[in-house]
């Protein structure tokens, strides 16, 4: 178990190795970011005392070997846009992006399961193909058009929700929060169910097939045989084994949710780190590029790590197998 | 149930209360940094403006008023003496006196990355004549610095001695002698100032003032007409009919002194030029006058500012606004004129047009890439075929100055023609600070020097004269392609009103109630 | 295959579906000749017809149906030659990832070794990843253009065609035919190129389906970003993202018909998709 843990580890940095130098020398070539930090009135010797004082003028390997020495030191670069450490840039926004994303994988498993259960337990119903066609509807739609379409009806037509922004915010433990008040509900209603949709049909075709799947098994012919009533069956037996890998999967996704969050943040003006990396890649706010995807490929490889390891613990067949 | 009510009413009560004394503007761009020396970027310069001020003021025209001085003049032909209102306090109750402007002045030199230094580069040496006096030194007769100092806002020496940016952020080093107090800034999200009761000139009407950064236009517009938002600046130009019909709002229009124009490269060999076919051409096209006077008289002025930018732009024939110090009244934007056009283009050789790439940023501007489409598509009815290329700001800047591009957009606002001119159509020449914008390498050198000659004037009246014969003399040989002045737009719900500026900034203090 | 065509044909849905998709690459095949007017040609626009109304008539006589959008461009003309970048961009970039994932896909399971462990690390390094965050910051790199577009959707997509033609061509290789095969002295290339590529494209061509929809989705999604291709040339998610600011001014229908127009899309192509997995994968019937 021990070694597993190490080895993924040591996968895991390799990775973040990687990644970041590949963004690195993607974002290096671009152009020169000097241009959008001098003043319009200035001149030609304020401009090439900027280049010098920003250290642009270094030889590529030169720079990223002292980006790479900060950063095991904790230390990201300083936004060229803002003059603060980018990695503080990042964790300010995080919050709103975490709480979208949550708020998303909550409504996509708490509607997703039922819809899909229903849909795998009658599958020639007219309830049960409706919901299969509107699932293929749901994965196809593309997201942004998706909050336009929120927007229109919800914002412009009806008036009932705000289409930008994410209002007041109150404080939990220090962070700053929209789900603890009616208003911050107002606003993260419509971006957090636009980017809910897609695992929503996810998480509801997995359950159909999940659910249609498990009731052909022997140990619920088995089950009624026995004479136990059907809710019962569903409910105690199949119920479980088809929600253990949802949860997993939708675990798995979070980390896509997250990066998709850019799209949602954009049309909706939410303050997370997707709208960031957006504005960032138009301004070549080179350090705050670099540390949001290394903070998301932290992010990820954490998150896959916990879930192997969840999955390692839950499920006996994998642990006879690593011991 | 009676202290109940009461104590209900008397939450009504405050509630109202409060919303009354608070004000809600809607930001277009995104907030930066709270530091006035640190990015010379509009929103940031229009926060700076509430806390602080600086020795000279712009009126709602863009002419130069008195702020923190009081009265200036030149002492000589390298000196000048400004002198400082009295009694004026920062918003920790100490003095202004002249040793705050030395440190501000000193610090726009220090700040790391600091954008402000182009604006005291000049001042070779300062002194303190007395605790309300204080003198500038130049190293050559210079007559801009009330200008440049407009530009740099003073701050407390006490309170941001050794300050970074990030103090600024936090509020630690944000005292200064503004109409508001600075509360709070949430980065992304608002800034939150408060009246300062004792300020020297125009007082706010309102307790508090909240700005909401929403820089996407749909949003803003939303929040508007919600009620969210007491006031919005740069209507997106669609919703302007829509604005204009709501019982419940009002618009305030201001012709900007910001001027959307095109640059027509002029050297030998020009990038993206081709002939009719699409083979290499010889010679640049653009050198010629009569191409460039075609490719003026093919576009519609008109047909953009209606159509495209909703009425939103005013055709310009100056590289300035009409407000603008230096501006030629006698000379008229160029007519539409498609048959005069390629009458021209024959004369000059190109009977049969020639190719050519219209490049211009799609993030900067109001409209900015529409423009560069539906001026490609007016070319191309005149028979020069118009690829279009769009980019990002940034990277569009440094292709610019790359020489990349053969015809692009620019905009550009300035209080000054001569210093408008200067940067963008003076013969390049880096260590007079001539020509940095100046993308096409045009070179004439009767308007060099006439510039020249018009910075060394100390005289404002001789001075804007001679800018007009250099504007004059620079339109006339179609330096640049000049295409219209913007026009800014607020918004505000009933009730309240604003006078417009010409410099596009939103000030608290001066919205009123009716 | 005719079987294969009359249980596909069995459901209503999916046929519907499958003869949408010909009708749409049809007319968008036709586009240069049946659309009103050719919306990519700057000459033909004129900025008197901006933002009209669906229903409303040009000076020349012509009638917008579906409306102009803010450059005077004729809707109908736009979303018939958008339709066309998609469908192209969809069928491009699924060719290319698929030559290139089977590809390695199948060798890496047939020479097994270092070879196939650097593929599949690689591969699994990038399907980690969220397919937007790679083609984001390999856009912001390459800049704008078709070939850019394909080229940053290929390096995404690459990865799931190799790893199910690997776990396909694994499950293969150990089949008699292959044995077989092995045993007549066959050289390798012949056994892979002629007996295991084949007997493992089924499950590929399912993935290609909805990879397809996949790659046609974040194109346009890129578009909408302001990352994708050149502005004079729409694609269905540019004119999206351009009609946004008219929404509030209800001007709707410059965003509303495109993004309707890729919904019907990638929805046919999905639903058709959807239909031929359960024709292909006896296990997955009894669910419709």
């Amino acid at each position: 178990m021990l070694r597993y843990l190490a080895l993924r580890l040591l996968q895991a940095l390799a990775a973040l190795l990687v990644m970041s130098a590949i963004v690195f020398v993607a974002v290096y070539a671009i152009g020169n970011p000097v241009e959008i930090l001098v003043s319009p009135q200035a001149d030609q010797e304020e401009i090439a005392r900027a280049v010098a004082a920003l250290g642009l003028d270094r030889p590529l390997p030169e720079q990223y070997l002292r980006f790479l020495a900060r950063a095991a030191a904790g230390d990201l670069g300083r936004s060229f846009a803002f003059d603060v450490p980018a990695i503080g840039l990042i964790v300010e926004r995080m919050p709103a992006t975490l709480e979208l994303a949550t708020c998303a994988m909550l409504i996509a498993l708490a509607l997703g399961a039922p819809l899909g259960l229903w849909a795998g337990l009658r599958p020639r119903s007219a309830a049960g193909r409706s919901i299969a066609g509107l699932s293929i509807l749901g994965f196809s739609l593309p997201t942004f058009w998706v909050g336009l379409m929120l927007i229109l009806v919800f914002s412009v037509q009806l008036g009932w929700l705000p289409s930008a922004g994410r209002g007041p915010t109150t404080s939990l433990l220090g962070v700053p929060v929209s789900f603890l008040s009616l208003e911050g509900w107002r606003h993260l209603v419509l971006p957090a169910c636009n980017l809910a949709l897609f695992n929503l049909a996810l998480v509801t075709r997995l359950a159909r097939a999940g659910t249609a799947d498990a009731m052909r098994q022997e140990y619920v012919v088995f089950a009624r045989a026995k004479g136990l009533g059907e809710a019962h069956i569903v409910a105690t037996h199949v119920a479980k084994n088809v929600l253990i890998p949802i949860v997993t999967v939708a675990g798995l996704e979070f980390g896509s949710l997250i990066a998709f969050a850019v799209v949602t943040e954009s049309i909706f003006a939410w303050p997370g780190m997707g709208k960031l990396l957006v504005d960032s890649i138009n301004v070549l706010d080179r350090p705050v590029i670099v540390g949001y995807l290394c903070i998301v490929v932290v992010l990820f490889v954490a998150i896959n790590l916990a879930i192997d390891l969840a999955y390692a613990w839950l499920d006996p067949r994998v642990r006879g197998a690593l011991a | 149930m009676r202290p109940l009510r009461v104590l209900l009413a008397v939450l009504l009560l405050s509630v109202l209360a409060a919303r009354g004394a608070e004000l809600r503007i809607g930001m277009a761009a995104d907030v930066t940094s709270m530091d006035p020396h640190f990015l010379n970027l509009q929103p940031n310069v229009a926060i700076s403006m509430h806390v602080f001020d600086s020795l000279t003021l712009l009126d709602p025209e863009a002419r130069l008023i008195p702020g923190l001085a009081e009265s200036w003049r030149p002492v000589d032909a390298t000196t000048w003496e400004f002198r400082l209102r009295r009694g004026v306090r920062f918003h920790d109750g100490s003095e202004l006196t002249a040793e705050d402007v030395v440190f501000s002045i000193e610090r726009t030199q220090k700040v790391p990355n600091g954008q402000f230094r182009a604006f005291t580069r000049r001042i070779v040496a300062t002194r303190v004549v007395d605790p309300h006096t204080i003198r500038m030194k130049t190293a050559a007769p210079y007559a801009m610095v009330p200008y440049d100092m407009n530009s740099v806002m003073i701050v407390s020496r006490k309170a941001a001695a050794g300050a970074s940016s990030a103090d600024f952020d936090s509020g630690k080093a944000m005292i200064g002698t503004g109409p508001f107090r600075f509360v709070r800034f949430a980065r992304g999200d608002r800034v939150e100032l408060e009246r300062n009761d004792a300020y020297w000139g125009r007082r706010s009407q309102f307790e508090r003032v909240v700005f909401r950064i929403v820089p996407t236009d749909p949003a803003r517009m939303a929040a508007l007409l919600s009620g969210d938002l007491d006031a919005i600046e740069q209507v997106p130009p669609p919703d302007l009919a829509r604005v204009r019909r709501d019982p419940a709002l009002r618009v305030e229009q201001k012709v900007s002194w910001r001027t959307i124009f095109f640059f027509a490269d002029q050297r030998e060999r020009a990038p993206g030029l081709t002939d009719a076919s699409g083979a290499p051409l010889a010679r640049n096209p653009l050198r010629d006058r009569r191409v460039r006077e075609a490719l003026s008289k093919a576009i519609d002025r008109r047909a953009i500012a209606e159509r495209l930018m909703d009425g939103a732009a005013l055709p310009a024939s100056n590289l300035v606004s009409p407000p603008v110090f230096g501006y030629a009244r006698d000379l008229k934007p160029d007519v539409h004129d498609p048959a005069g056009a390629r009458r021209l283009l024959a004369e000059a050789g190109y009977p049969r047009g020639f190719g050519m790439t219209v490049s211009a940023p799609n993030n900067r501007y109001v409209d900015d890439d529409q423009i560069a489409q539906a001026v490609a598509a007016m070319l191309a009815r005149v028979g020069v075929r118009a690829r279009v290329e769009t980019l990002p700001i940034n990277a569009y800047l440094t292709r610019g100055r790359e020489g990349r591009f053969c015809f692009a957009l620019l905009g550009w606002g300035s209080f000054s023609a001569d210093l408008a001119l200067r940067a963008l159509v003076a013969t390049p020449a880096p260590e007079r600070g001539f020509g940095a914008f100046n993308w096409a390498h045009y070179a004439n050198a009767r308007v060099d020097e006439l510039l020249e000659r018009g910075f060394g004037t100390l005289d404002e009246r001789r001075r804007e004269e001679i800018a007009r014969d250099a504007m004059r003399a620079a339109m006339r040989d179609y330096a640049v392609i000049p295409l219209h002045h913007q026009i800014t737009s607020w918004a505000l719900r009933r009730g309240l009103s604003y006078p417009g500026r010409v410099d596009e900034f939103t000030l608290a203090n001066f919205v009123r109630r009716e | 295959m005719r079987s294969l065509a009359l249980d596909f044909a069995a459901s209503r849905v999916a046929l519907a579906a499958a003869a949408l998709l010909v009708l749409l690459a049809a007319a968008s095949l036709l586009a240069p000749w049946i659309a009103p007017q050719n919306p990519y040609d700057l000459a033909q626009l004129d900025l008197a017809n901006s933002r009209l109304p669906p229903g409303a008539h040009a000076a020349s006589g012509a009638t917008f149906w579906l409306g102009t959008d803010d450059q005077g461009r004729d809707m109908l003309s736009a979303i018939l030659y958008g339709l066309r970048t998609s469908l192209t961009v969809g069928a491009v970039t699924t060719a290319c990832a698929l030559a290139l994932g089977v590809a390695l896909g199948v060798t890496s399971a047939w020479a097994g070794g270092w070879f196939e462990a650097l593929v599949m690390r690689i591969a699994d390094l990038q399907l980690s990843f969220p397919s937007i965050l790679i083609a984001l910051v390999l856009l912001a790199l390459l800049g704008q253009g078709l070939d850019k577009i394909v080229a940053a959707l290929v390096a995404v997509q690459w990865a799931y065609y190799a790893r199910t033609a690997r776990a396909a061509a694994l499950v293969e290789r150990r089949k008699d035919y292959i044995e077989a095969a092995t045993a007549l002295a066959l050289p390798g290339r012949t056994i892979v190129l002629r007996h295991l590529v084949p007997n493992c494209l089924p499950p590929v061509v399912v993935v290609a389906g909805v990879q397809t929809a996949a790659a046609i989705t974040l194109e346009a999604t890129l578009s909408f970003l302001g990352l994708g291709l050149p502005i004079t040339e729409p694609s269905l998610g540019l004119l999206v993202a351009n009609g946004f600011a008219y929404i509030l001014s209800g001007q709707y229908w410059i965003s509303v018909f495109p993004g309707a127009a890729l919904v019907v899309l990638v929805v046919a192509i999905n639903l058709s998709t959807d239909r031929l997995r359960e024709v292909l994968d006896p296990r997955s019937r009894g669910l419709y």
